[in-house]
């Protein structure tokens, strides 16, 4: 049984060509030649350059970018230190535990209800500042909610994989609270770093219901942008766009599978 | 009182320690309170607010929007609400059965590699897991349409009119959810099935055990912890999906999720929409419980 039989070949193969037959569709029509059908007409790469033509494509993209970077940024910083928080000090059972669950919290539940959530304590806080009006800051806040959890639990996995021997060996050597943390701790666990970073940038770009419900009119980003566009008429330039998303997202996942791995190897 | 502890090489009192952990914590604490947990109490005030004529919240307490999440509207009793809340159940309930059911031999067959082309199937796994939903959604208008070789069997066999996609439809819905949650139930089925003591199995075949009972008795218990992860984490997000039912499922297969964006997007009824997050975290939250309760029971035996 442990060389796998032909029934299981055949079955992992077809699901696998079920996960990536969507995908090779959008690319196999973002180069055909027709703007309208799908018989296929020639190759092209007008749609590609038709995309860099589009001002609102482009606003779009920069508005993704803008997004998916501050929320990481602010989100790696803050989970890092969570993480460090919860891992390298004395908590008891019982405020582990709820800490715990605090951070499982925005994994678990509907990201619906988050962004439904959200919409409500905006239009609240509009009230009493005008710069919660629906915009690129609230989809940031957004973001960076639910990034903090990913980025803290993928660093505190490195934390405890680390063990304490290196750190009583900085202090057995004098070492001072800050002088572990920045000089001991922090290079320790720069892969994880990287990788929750990682992880909360694709998130970010992967992200549609809460900026969905977050976003103004100004802050189109590319995922709400081709939602809107496929509920009217889907065109070529549509499928160019999201290819152009989808080898950006296999390059992030790669280059984060890499990092894990080599994290586990050390 | 204060203890003194070595902790991490570092001579000091717990006192001391617990106070510094505080000030690590804070920070991100302080942010997930603010918002997740603060505006996670204020959707549960408004579900008892009500709507005014333009859509704006009216400070007005009442059970008003619960009641008519029941059924109770200005008509009369309907089941439309409770409906749709089955039917996430239900949906969210089959995409995970059928997601099971693909992972296991997908699993088995990337465990079964060498390790170097083990990587490689896994990123593949791994990268439609990142993809964005929205894309991978609407691909599906692609594959159904009328001109390709799917929809035109369906309309040869009579299934569909000639010449009409295979969108909007359940069997849409069904293949778009699949083909999105499939990933999260094969990623950590795999963790468990990579670790998977072949010894059980053979010494169960040695036995001349059924292959079912290979599978119930060997197999699966060794496996329980990664598919129940698997389990939870499709079934509780597909619950509250709304992408794929408003693509591809039309008007007529709405979802809960479907109905709270309505009423956040178009009907502007924060309170009621408030109120059916409500409801969908009530069936989140029994869904976990369940899952506690298996999940222990399976640790007993």
């Amino acid at each position: 049984m442990k060389k796998s039989n032909i029934v299981v070949t055949v079955l992992a193969l077809m699901t696998m060509a079920f996960l990536y037959l969507p995908l090779a569709a959008v690319a196999f029509f973002s180069i055909n030649a027709t703007k309208y059908g799908l018989v296929w007409k020639g190759f092209t790469l007008d749609w590609y350059f038709k995309l860099f033509h589009n001002d609102i494509i482009l606003h779009a993209a920069w508005n993704t970018l803008v997004l998916a970077v501050v929320s990481t940024v602010v989100a790696t910083v803050l989970g890092t230190i969570l993480a460090i928080g919860m891992d390298r000090f004395p908590w008891s059972g019982k405020t582990d535990t709820s800490l715990d669950m605090l951070l499982h919290l925005p994994v678990i539940i509907p990201d619906i209800i988050l962004a439904a959530a959200l919409v409500v304590a905006f239009g609240l806080l509009r009230l009493v500042s005008s710069i919660f009006e629906p915009g690129l800051l609230n989809m940031i806040i957004g973001h960076i909610t639910f990034q903090i959890a990913f980025v803290a639990l993928v660093v505190r996995s490195r934390l405890v994989s680390l063990g304490s021997d290196i750190e009583e060996a900085a202090r057995d050597l004098f070492a001072s609270t800050p002088y572990l943390l920045w000089h001991v701790t922090l290079p320790l666990i720069l892969p994880g770093i990287v990788a929750g970073a990682m992880l909360a940038f694709t998130l970010s770009l992967d992200d549609f219901v809460i900026s969905f419900f977050t976003a103004g009119p100004d802050s189109v980003t590319l995922p709400i942008y081709i939602y809107a566009a496929v509920r009217r008429v889907v065109t070529p330039e549509i499928h160019a766009l999201s290819t152009i998303i989808l080898l950006i997202t296999v390059l992030l996942v790669v280059g984060t599978e890499r990092l894990t791995r080599k994290m586990q190897h050390d | 009182m204060d203890k003194i502890i070595v902790w991490y090489g570092e001579l000091t009192s717990v006192k001391s320690l617990l106070k510094r952990g505080l000030l690590f914590l804070s920070p991100g604490m302080i942010w997930l309170l603010l918002f997740l947990v603060l505006p996670g109490l204020v959707l549960i005030i408004v579900s008892f607010a009500s709507r005014g004529a333009y859509g704006q919240l009216v400070w007005e307490f009442s059970l008003e929007n619960y009641k008519r999440l029941a059924g109770f509207g200005l008509f009369g009793w309907t089941s439309d609400y409770i409906m749709i809340l089955w039917r996430s159940i239900l949906v969210a309930a089959v995409t995970t059965f059928i997601s099971v059911l693909l992972s296991y031999p997908l699993c088995f067959f990337i465990a079964g590699k060498s390790e170097r082309t083990r990587y490689l199937w896994l990123t593949m796994l791994i990268i439609p897991f990142w993809t964005n939903m929205v894309i991978r959604t609407y691909a599906w208008f692609l594959i159904l349409a009328p001109e390709l070789p799917f929809a035109k069997l369906a309309a040869a066999l009579g299934i569909i009119a000639p010449d009409s996609p295979l969108y909007p439809s359940v069997f849409a819905v069904y293949l778009g959810m699949v083909s999105i949650y499939l990933p999260f139930v094969a990623l950590p089925l795999f963790s468990s099935i990579e670790k998977l003591d072949w010894a059980l199995v053979e010494a169960a075949n040695d036995l001349y055990a059924s292959r079912t009972r290979i599978f119930m008795h060997a197999i699966l218990p060794q496996t329980l912890p990664g598919l129940s992860v698997g389990v939870i984490l499709t079934f509780v997000p597909a619950m509250g999906m709304f992408v794929v039912p408003d693509l591809l499922g039309g008007a007529k297969y709405m979802l809960v999720g479907n109905v709270i964006q309505q009423q956040f997007g178009a009907s502007r009824d924060w309170a009621f929409g408030a109120s059916i997050s409500m409801g969908l975290m009530a069936l989140t939250m029994c869904s976990l419980y369940l899952y506690r309760r298996k999940s222990k029971e399976v640790t007993i035996i």
